[in-house]
């Protein structure tokens, strides 16, 4: 737990709930972020391995999906082993996949061509065990096909990243409807650092931990996934600009 | 034919022996065009046509090749037999979502077929009858026939192509009939009092009223096993079981070999002499009995047992040498886990096309630097340079936008896209990429200038012009979007 227990009944109450919900097979570790703010707030220390997580991006990011597709791959590259990435029509652009540290030679896709299938395909992955990571990119995912995908992952083991992308901006409040899904992100765009020169610095990131099972949600600026997949908190002092107009900016939440 | 294979221009006829009368067995299009037709006279086809080349029909060669093509169209689906004289007749129930669909499978079919010198026409309808009137009078050179839909397409089509002997059609034509949906209308007893009973069944095979099972083709050099059944089974727990015990004996059968299986077929011979069949392919040789079970029985699903069935047969219909090997060779070296029953699992569900990975092709041209290869390739680790920034979604076509920019290499100031117009707050280029000449004249002097261009609120884009900016015939220098930055 990341939090200390407020007392020891609770703390009791938190371990008999955690054994209902399916024993020592539930403690698989966690992946962490490698940025102590956003590691602090999550159970573990860490994105939790073997369970399901989803991430929607805010904006038109939930209709391209291009933030919480990046997102993704900066975990599944710095998971372990292989990558199932099920889509339902192929608009990935591999070069920017390996760009964030995820090489093509890790990722096997799947163009299931509709949602069912990939569903099917993202279980089936989740459950075979050989991989570090799955990604599907769902629009729907109810309570059911999410507690199917949770368990599949609890038994293998991989990280499962359910993104979600829409095809219109109403039908993204869809993302509010409760799912199996451990935690829930949001990633939305924010603009750039400021250069001394004309150009577009490193892609900043407004993350939303919306949802968390057994933690706080919070959010955090940062800065998008360098080439080995990892994040970095937004600091003023990181930029040597004197014209940052944005003052130091920690962890909000 | 051989060495001595006439041209294509000159009419050519088979003759053969029919009783004590030499006849026009079968005709190429040039001779049909002269005014040939089946079943006239040798001599008269002669003397009809002055350059005529005849030949003596082989009737036993033309089946044994007929057998040989049938054998080599397994390729496509398990239930395969040939249809003399000219035909092949092939289940492709569950066999063609491997194939990326029926109409892709066709155009396979019929563009292997165009290869190897062989003009054929394809159709797949509900119905033998059907798909065999089909691919003879509306394939061009494919035709697709909607579900259901085949009864009401033969309706409309002349009587010859029901599969009814010379004289019947000739008696149906004197009594004026000309289309399958007038005899069908017609009353059958008379019908049936004149012609007999074949008219009926022939009618009524492919309307789909009548079943019309057949024989499909085996090798003997396959390896094979199979287990009938005294008492009819049906329920799907029971023919998971058996063909669990299928594959473990099929398993000892390749073992004897050294052999994998590539590909699998487990037909179910119905109580009513239908076949049903499971096709799976594996993306490396196996013979784990696990793995192979777990491919047939997901597809269980899909057979339907009737009234039971009484007989399986499982065949290896493509074996690959397959030796021991030893799995760990060092004591420190971790062990990638292996994942092709993976992709065999979800190929076998989703079709071969439909499972990649990319990999990187030397091109500056950004949809052309990424190439499809097969997720069992092996990983030579290379990846693409990465100096520029890269958007991680590609449009499939890039999208005009309306711009206001400055020539010859400024960023737009702002621009407009699917009716969103956004003021550009930063941008990044041009980068400029060159069109390769030694792919088409037209790209011997285009040029694109790629701009990353970010709007307020923080979006980025991925935009560029079509030409240089300064010179016309580089390009339209309309602007374009192209991709979306996260």
């Amino acid at each position: 737990m990341g939090q200390p227990a407020a007392s020891p009944a609770i703390a009791a109450l938190r371990e008999q709930v955690a054994r209902l919900e399916g024993g020592p097979t539930r403690n698989r570790g966690t992946l962490p972020f490698g940025v102590p703010a956003i590691d602090k707030v999550l159970p573990g220390g860490g994105l939790a391995l073997g369970a399901l997580h989803e991430v929607a991006g805010g904006r038109n990011g939930a209709i391209d999906g291009a933030a919480a597709a990046l997102f993704a791959a900066g975990i599944a590259a710095r998971a372990k082993g292989r990558v199932l990435w099920c889509v339902t029509r192929q608009d990935l652009f591999a070069p920017a996949i390996a760009q964030a540290g995820l090489l093509p030679g890790r990722v096997v896709y799947v163009e299931a061509g509709d949602e069912a299938s990939v569903l099917a395909c993202f279980e089936e992955g989740l459950r075979h065990g050989g991989l570090g990571a799955v990604i599907a990119e769902l629009a729907r995912l109810s309570m059911t096909a999410s507690r199917r995908l949770q368990l599949a992952a609890e038994t293998s083991g991989a990280v499962g990243i359910a993104i979600r992308r829409w095809r219109r901006q109403t039908e993204a409040t869809d993302f509010g409807q409760p799912t199996a899904a451990v935690t829930r992100w949001r990633v939305t765009a924010l603009p750039s650092r400021p250069l001394p020169v004309p150009g577009v610095g490193r892609a900043r990131w407004q993350l939303e931990l919306i949802r968390v099972r057994a933690g706080e949600s919070a959010d955090f600026e940062v800065e998008a996934c360098d080439a080995k997949g990892r994040l970095a908190l937004f600091s003023g002092l990181a930029d040597r600009s004197p014209a940052a107009r944005h003052g130091p900016v920690g962890a909000i939440g | 034919m051989g060495q001595s294979a006439p041209s294509a221009e000159s009419p050519i006829v088979m003759l053969g022996r029919q009783g004590n009368r030499r006849l026009v067995l079968a005709v190429d299009a040039a001779a049909r065009a002269a005014g040939l037709r089946v079943g006239i006279p040798g001599s008269k086809a002669e003397v009809l046509v002055p350059n005529l080349q005849s030949f003596d029909l082989d009737a036993a060669g033309d089946a044994a090749a007929l057998d040989r093509m049938a054998l080599w169209s397994l390729r496509y689906a398990p239930i395969v037999a040939a249809d003399p004289p000219d035909g092949l007749i092939i289940d492709t129930t569950g066999a063609d979502h491997l194939h990326g669909g029926e109409e892709m499978m066709l155009e396979g079919l019929v563009s292997r077929m165009a290869a190897s010198g062989i003009e054929a026409r394809a159709a797949v309808a509900d119905t033998w009858g059907a798909a065999h009137a089909c691919a003879r009078f509306l394939a061009r050179p494919t035709f697709v026939a909607p579900v259901e839909g085949s009864s009401a397409i033969m309706l409309g089509l002349p009587i010859v192509a029901l599969r009814l002997p010379h004289d019947i059609v000739h008696g149906l034509q004197t009594l004026g009939f000309e289309r399958v949906g007038e005899v069908d209308a017609a009353p059958r007893a008379s019908l049936s009092l004149r012609f007999g009973n074949e008219l009926g069944r022939r009618l009524d095979q492919a309307m789909g009223r009548r079943s019309e099972p057949f024989e499909p083709v085996r090798s003997p050099d396959l390896i094979e096993v199979r287990r009938a059944f005294g008492e009819p089974i049906g329920a799907a727990e029971t023919i998971a079981r058996y063909a669990g015990k299928l594959v473990a004996a099929l398993c000892e059968a390749l073992e004897t070999r050294g052999l994998g299986a590539r590909r699998l077929d487990l037909l179910f011979h119905r109580v009513d002499n239908r076949i049903e069949a499971i096709r799976v392919g594996t993306a490396v040789p196996v013979r784990d009995v696990k793995r192979l079970t777990r491919l047939l029985t997901d597809r269980i699903e899909t057979v339907d047992p009737g009234f039971g069935i009484e007989l399986m047969t499982l065949t290896a219909t493509l074996a690959e040498p397959f030796g021991a090997k030893q799995i760990i060779s060092s004591l420190v070296e971790e062990q990638e886990p292996d994942i092709t029953d993976l992709i065999d699992t979800l190929t076998n569900r989703i079709g071969e096309q439909s499972l990649y990975r990319f990999a990187p092709l030397e091109s500056d041209v950004p949809e052309r630097s990424i190439r499809r290869i097969a997720p069992t390739a092996p990983d030579d680790g290379t990846s693409w340079p990465g100096e520029w920034p890269r958007p991680p979604r590609l449009l499939t076509h890039p999208e005009p936008i309306e711009t206001m920019a400055l020539l010859p290499d400024h960023p737009p100031v702002w621009f407009s896209w699917r009716g969103i117009r956004r003021r550009v707050t930063r941008a990044d280029g041009p980068e400029r990429v060159f069109g390769e000449w030694w792919r088409r004249d037209a790209e011997v002097i285009a040029v694109r200038d790629y701009f990353q261009v970010e709007d307020e609120a923080g979006d980025r884009f991925w935009i560029y012009r079509a030409g240089d900016g300064k010179d016309p015939e580089t390009g339209s220098h309309k602007w374009f979007l192209h991709g979306v930055f996260a």
